[in-house]
């Protein structure tokens, strides 16, 4: 057993666990603290796929972005409504099976994937090299992306101002 | 040696988890955090078919998808809160003004 492999493990139980929390729990601010650590989680398995930089984003803009805005909405709505927001699930059933489902499908596909192979060594800089590519071949995404943030944060400001 | 299905199936487990809890919650927030934990299935797969692969544009579009969820969770709650004041509720079964 090597560290990777005991780690993965360790993440995965963890990663799972927080996930089932988040769809099951019935408190909402329970589940958003549960959705916090599943994206960590997801940022320790960036971890163990050697991508620390994609570890410090998920960090960063998930799991301290995402989770706060989440936050500051459920206090928002709990404020105005002056009671406790308790989550009920419907349709537990379907919703399992249907999602059971999905699951065997993805399963199926890919045992039926040659997708043995080792992993290959990680080239030397690959935070220099994701630079290079955003700024390279990815520049015009890139601008756009920035043009679609500008344009979320307006909307976002547009449908929750108040009236006055 | 964790191999690239392992990190596949861990990934298509959380996705399925993300899709149960769109499917069952009722509150619009609750679906959101659904959607948030589907997102991050894909993300998962991403940066490991390009681990594995040893190509960058996996995790380029993996920084593309984060910053895109950002966004969407940016605008998805201001319209939650924005129904919210209309209607009072953020149940979704119950939010059918465009009902014909």
């Amino acid at each position: 057993m090597t560290l990777e492999t005991v780690g993965f493990w360790v993440v995965a139980v963890v990663l799972l666990a927080s996930s089932l929390a988040v769809v099951l729990t019935p408190n909402l601010f329970h589940a958003v603290l549960y959705l916090a650590a599943a994206l960590v989680a997801t940022g320790v398995v960036f971890l163990l796929l050697d991508q620390p930089f994609l570890f410090a984003v998920q960090l960063l803009l998930y799991a301290g972005g995402v989770v706060t805005i989440v936050v500051f909405a459920i206090m928002l709505t709990e404020r105005l409504v002056g009671e406790r927001l308790v989550q009920t699930s419907r349709h537990l059933v379907n919703g399992a099976i249907v999602s059971a489902a999905v699951f065997v499908g993805i399963a199926g596909f890919l045992i039926r994937s040659p997708l043995d192979g080792a992993r290959p060594a990680q080239s030397a800089d690959v935070t220099a090299a994701i630079g290079r590519a955003l700024f390279g071949p990815f520049a015009i995404t890139l601008e756009l992306l920035g043009v679609l943030l500008v344009v979320a944060l307006l909307g976002a400001l547009h449908f929750a101002r108040s009236e006055e | 040696m964790i191999g690239l299905s392992a990190y596949l199936t861990l990934a298509a487990l959380v996705f399925s988890i993300g899709l149960f809890g769109v499917l069952t919650r009722r509150n619009a927030v609750g679906i959101l955090l659904g959607i948030e934990l589907m997102l991050n299935a894909v993300n998962i797969n991403l940066v490991a078919f390009a681990r594995f692969s040893g190509n960058v544009t996996g995790l380029v579009f993996t920084l593309f998808t984060i910053a895109i969820t950002v966004a969407e969770v940016a605008v998805g709650l201001a319209i939650v809160i924005a129904i919210f004041r209309v209607r009072r509720t953020v149940e979704a079964d119950r939010l059918d003004l465009l009902r014909g």
